[in-house]
């Protein structure tokens, strides 16, 4: 039986496989039961619809969990995403308001500072050997109260036609942030798939030592792959500041963390590190999306919401676990 | 022999030095306001008690190298329950009774999965505090006060004699400090944390122990949950959020690392009293913003894993 998905899925589907089948599920379920959800409509050459908003909405998360995924893979882990996105929304308000700097300089800088976020964390990784959860948590408690510092606790309101673009704007009649994660996807793609990056990321995330051995620059390695989270954050920060057209250190970037975690592991990239898998994060990100709209669009009661997702994700995490299948199985053989 | 032994003392001897450094600081600095005074320590000590209590269990659970984030969410639901149940006209020592046992089970719950299914602890509990989170907004969205003659007779009492959510610390602080040291639980946690492996080929009965420990850590926020209801006289499904945060860098600060093994409660009540000193210096100096405690409490964190990583590699090479 288990032959069957094997021989008629080509070889770079298959580990897609099952988030896939979990995301059409859901699609199916909705388009039949759900009223509205499959209506699209065109106005002004641009889509609207509750399908493009699932696109859109996902869209911050699909960003930090292209990073992650590359962190996870070297058997890391980087909880520090949400106050690099509190810090990018608060920097580029302030830069654009207070500063008058133009777009691009406020934007370049932005990214700027969250790589060098990023490279923090990965100099704490991978030069002091701090593990990972203690590494990036240090700026997860700090990063949030400097966001505040820098904004002075206060939402900065941005009165800028190019900035609410990155957010608001339409790019081929789609919202433009679904452009920006196509765009990040192809170029993450290509520079671990289309160069040697991604064979060290997993080698890495495989056995660190044998990997040195073996001459990969382990170091140089996970700096690169917590570096690239700190500019995804980034960019999911000046996007998030420009859905609200304001910077709100407060709330900005409220568990993208975990949101970003859990698409990552629902695609099928294993927390062990060694493996990864980039579309498979996206259709997760899009999975949790989908089910929240879902649970809105239903007429659930919003406190619901979080209960609901809890037990989905839970449960996918166990149809992955290796040990509870292998127990399952020797008790069934057993009896 | 001797050396060594000093040697693993460093962290949490800092820890102490840490404190006092602080505590003399803003006692020579607020001279005048009376920091160095008995109210201002026992309302350091009433203020802190939840966040201690938390922190008490998430102590066992890092000794035994895993981590458990629902507690804060665990605090916002055991608070909103007691507070329904009581709108209900329940009772409040079974109401209470009720929130402890419902705590303990869900923490049993995780261990279980942790255990069975071999996940990683940090995503199981992840899971586990959206789940808990969700489950104190479905019991309600608003914050409930609670008036019961029960609440005002410990607020009296609070007031006139001794907090009581302080004295709750201070008694789980005795029995964990005793259940850590001279029960078999507390030494097979820390014989898990060193080594798992060898735990196992010891005969110590890990997979019980671990699951125990995750219904020990939801017992103590549970509890803390509980100690939130007699500090502000209602429940609410927000209190205690990213309060997991505070009590991982409580036990850090206090001594004992992120991998597992070392370390004493000892140290987590000098790391939540110096977290409770950083922010009443804040509170003292008036001037300066709330935000400034997360980014001094980021730097001591820092502080404090740099150190550990440096006793930890000088060890590494004698």
């Amino acid at each position: 039986m288990n032959d069957i998905p094997r021989r008629l899925v080509p070889a770079w589907l298959r580990s897609l496989l099952w988030p896939l089948i979990a995301l059409a599920g859901l699609l199916l379920f909705n388009l039949f039961f759900t009223e509205g959800f499959a209506r699209l409509t065109i106005r002004d050459g641009h889509v609207y619809g509750s399908l493009v908003d699932i696109l859109k909405l996902s869209s911050r998360v699909m960003l930090v969990s292209l990073g992650m995924t590359l962190v996870i893979a070297t058997a890391g882990v980087d909880l520090s995403v949400g106050a690099v996105v509190a810090i990018a929304g608060s920097v580029a308000a302030k830069l654009i308001v207070e500063h008058q700097a133009s777009l691009p300089l406020a934007l370049a800088a932005t990214l700027g500072l969250c790589s060098a976020l990023g490279a923090w964390n990965g100099v704490l990784v991978a030069w002091i050997g701090v593990q990972p959860i203690v590494a990036t948590l240090i700026l997860m408690v700090a990063g949030r109260g400097i966001a505040q510092l820098l904004t002075d606790g206060q939402i900065i309101t941005v009165d800028n036609p190019g900035f609410s673009f990155i957010a608001g704007g339409h790019f081929l009649g789609l919202p433009s942030p679904v452009t920006i994660v196509a765009v990040m996807l192809m170029i993450t793609v290509l520079l671990t798939r289309g160069t040697a990056m991604g064979l060290f990321i997993e080698s890495v995330g495989n056995n660190e030592t044998a990997s040195r051995f073996a001459g990969v620059n382990a170091r140089a390695v996970k700096l690169f792959v917590y570096t690239f989270t700190g500019l995804c954050a980034g960019m999911a920060g000046l996007i998030e500041a420009s859905d609200i057209n304001a910077a709100d250190a407060n709330n900005a970037g409220p568990n993208i963390e975990l949101d970003a975690i859990l698409a990552v592991v629902i695609g099928g990239t294993s927390l062990n590190g060694g493996r990864f898998n980039l579309p498979g994060s996206l259709v997760g990100a899009l999975i949790i999306q989908t089910l929240t709209t879902a649970i809105k669009m239903r007429g659930v009661p919003v406190e619901y919401t979080l209960v609901v997702k809890a037990v989905v994700v839970l449960a996918v995490c166990l149809l992955q676990s290796e040990e509870l299948r292998q127990r399952l199985w020797q008790r069934r053989a057993s009896a | 022999m001797k050396q060594r032994f000093s040697r693993a003392q460093i962290p949490w001897l800092t820890t102490i030095a840490v404190l006092i450094v602080f505590y003399a600081g803003a006692s020579i600095r607020f001279r005048e306001d009376h920091f160095f005074s008995w109210p201002v320590f026992v309302n350091l000590l009433r203020d802190n008690s939840f966040l201690g209590l938390a922190a008490i269990g998430m102590t066992f659970v890092i000794l035994s190298g895993g981590i458990d984030l629902s507690v804060g969410a665990m605090i916002g639901f055991t608070s909103v329950l007691v507070a329904r149940l009581m709108g209900q006209h329940v009772p409040p020592l079974i109401a209470i009774a009720v929130a402890l046992a419902v705590g303990t089970g869900f923490g049993c719950c995780l261990g279980a999965v942790i255990r069975f299914a071999a996940l990683p602890p940090f995503l199981v509990t992840l899971a586990g505090m959206f789940f808990v989170r969700g489950l104190g907004q479905v019991v309600s969205l608003e914050s409930i006060t609670i008036q019961h003659g029960f609440y005002d007779a410990i607020s009296d009492f609070s007031l006139r004699v001794f907090p009581v959510t302080a004295m709750l610390f201070l008694a789980a602080l005795i029995v964990a400090m005793y259940v850590a040291r001279y029960t078999p639980f507390g030494r097979a946690v820390y014989a898990i944390g060193g080594n798992e492996q060898s735990a196992m080929l010891m005969g110590l009965a890990v997979g019980r122990t671990k699951v125990g420990l995750y219904a020990l850590s939801g017992f103590c926020s549970a509890l803390a949950g509980v100690t939130y209801t007699f500090y502000t006289s209602s429940g609410s499904a927000t209190a205690g959020t990213m309060l997991e945060l505070d009590a991982i860098a409580a036990v850090v600060i206090g001594g004992t690392p992120l991998s597992g093994g070392v370390g004493n409660i000892f140290g987590t009540l000098i790391g939540v009293l110096i977290l409770g000193v950083i922010q009443t210096i804040i509170t003292f100096e008036g001037t300066l913003s709330s935000w400034w405690t997360k980014i001094a409490v980021g730097v001591l964190l820092l502080a404090f894993i740099l150190l550990q990583r440096f006793l930890q590699s000088r060890t590494a090479k004698r």
